[in-house]
């Protein structure tokens, strides 16, 4: 295997149009949490003219819901939850400058229209790999929806977070290709 | 008679809903092993050596496999010689999952389905009684998660389909699901029964050690072909491309109406939850 490529948020346009599908990456700096009630509030908040929470250009969405930690723990377990779910509210956040978003599972087709045209890139982390995966947090910090409990919106600082890219801002879907590769 | 007191069932069940969340059977872990040797692509083999790591790293520090800590389901089996004393066996279980959450620091996942208001303690589980003979109490704690549940079906083929039609019904189910239940997945089938009962079946099926055959030899090897037809599919792990989708499949069969051929198919991830104890 190549090795893995490091990135660092915030993300520009450049550097998620160098990642194509099939690359192993490690993310450093800060990423946001979200799942499915954070992004209906997101984008209600989007719909009213309101603004959001935090500043979402250039930034990472990690579509997680951890365990609480136990003391001393930074954070629980934290893999990534299925991502089609936020196929209907990820368009507007990608229009209003989110460059990645983390989760498990395929996009539709919705979702690609939105990457491509304003270049965003979709990363698959492994889902089912929480204990794992909350090694690489080293920060975490609730900033709002608080009353959400595990889908809360958190602020993570995170340290060479593996993570593959899975459908890339050319169109391109791993989902797909790899199938195809390995189909008999 | 023997007597069980309800707050030992409910602290067995406790523990229980701990140790599932906390440690993945060797079953499961050997399955990684023989997929990992056998997997083709790169990729693949990347993200099961990782998944290994994470039941380590799990099973070490006590922490959950996965952060979807699931839906609390507990099988009983309660002999008839049994009585339970101080309390319910229901009001027991469920405080027995509410500990154990609680004091496991497991997720809680359950909510009202409109307002989706969390419960606040992952209760109420789901028990499924069964009367036995005898005074003994076995209690199966399997947690389920939520991404694999919602790619499971149930359908009521017609008596024409016939195998044929269980098979690609099957073999579709996994090909839509894709990379959403994180594979590889664990496929459990229902055949026959009701429509209710054939979920259950398809339920029961997941809690069979990995790998093992029906044995009945028909279904046996059935089991085999799906697999085999699963595995062709090229989903791979995580959905990114390679041959282990599957680790396995079980059937559990019933007898059904004349009329009907209900079809189940229940998935499960690779996190593969499940712990018992017998009192
Ligand atoms: S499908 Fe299973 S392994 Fe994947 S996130 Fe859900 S519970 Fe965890």
């Amino acid at each position: 295997m190549a090795k893995p490529i490091n990135i660092s948020t915030p993300l520009s346009d450049q550097d998620v149009e160098n990642l194509k599908i099939g690359d192993e990456v490690l993310i450093n700096g800060v990423i946001y949490t979200g799942r499915d009630a954070a992004h209906k509030r997101l984008v209600d908040l989007i719909n009213e003219g309101k603004e959001l929470p935090f500043d979402i250009s250039g930034q990472i969405i990690y579509f997680v819901g951890p365990t609480p930690p136990k003391p001393g723990q930074v954070i629980g377990s934290a893999g990534p939850t299925t991502s089609y779910r936020m196929d209907a509210y990820s368009p507007y956040l990608i229009a209003r400058g989110l460059k990645g978003m983390i989760g498990k599972g395929a996009r539709s087709q919705e979702v690609v229209e939105a990457m491509k045209k304003y270049k965003c890139v979709y990363f698959a982390a492994i889902g089912g790999a929480g204990a794992l995966l909350a090694k690489s947090i080293k920060k975490a910090e609730v900033i709002a929806y608080e009353d959400l409990g595990p889908e809360a919106v958190r602020r993570l600082e995170v340290e060479s977070f593996p993570a593959i890219v899975a459908q890339d801002v050319y169109g391109n879907n791993l989902y797909v290709e790899g199938m195809k590769k390995y189909a008999r | 008679m023997r007597e069980i007191e309800a707050s030992y069932i409910s602290e067995k069940v406790k523990e229980l809903c701990m140790e599932a969340n906390y440690d993945l059977p060797e079953d499961v872990l050997l399955a990684f092993q023989e997929a990992k040797e056998a997997e083709e692509s790169p990729l693949g083999v990347s993200i099961l050596e990782q998944l290994q790591r994470n039941a380590e790293i799990a099973r070490n520090e006590r922490v959950p496999i996965c952060q979807d800590t699931g839906f609390g389901v507990v099988f009983v089996e309660l002999g008839e010689d049994v009585k339970i004393s101080g309390g319910s066996l229901k009001e027991a279980v469920t405080e027995g999952v509410r500990q154990g959450y609680g004091e496991g620091y497991l997720r809680k996942s359950i909510c009202h389905p409109f307002t989706r208001k969390n419960t606040g303690d992952n209760t109420p589980p789901i028990i499924h009684i069964d009367l036995v003979q005898g005074e003994e109490l076995k209690i199966i704690v399997a947690p389920k998660g939520g991404g694999s549940e919602n790619m499971s079906r149930v359908t009521m083929l017609k008596p024409s389909d016939g195998i044929e039609g269980i098979i690609d019904f099957v073999v579709n189910r996994v090909k839509e699901s894709g990379g959403n239940p994180c594979p590889p997945i664990i496929v459990g089938v229902g055949i026959g029964g009701t429509f209710e009962y054939a979920a259950l079946l398809a339920k029961k099926a997941l809690l069979r050690h990995v790998g093992s055959s029906n044995a009945d030899p028909e279904l046996a090897g059935l089991e085999k072909d799906i697999l085999n037809k699963i595995n062709d599919l090229g989903i791979g792990p995580m959905g990114l491309g390679g041959r282990t989708t599957a680790l396995a499949v079980h059937i559990e069969m019933y007898p059904c109406h004349i009329a009907s051929l209900p079809l189940a198919v229940n998935i499960n991830c690779h996190a593969s939850r499940h712990k018992e104890i017998s009192l």
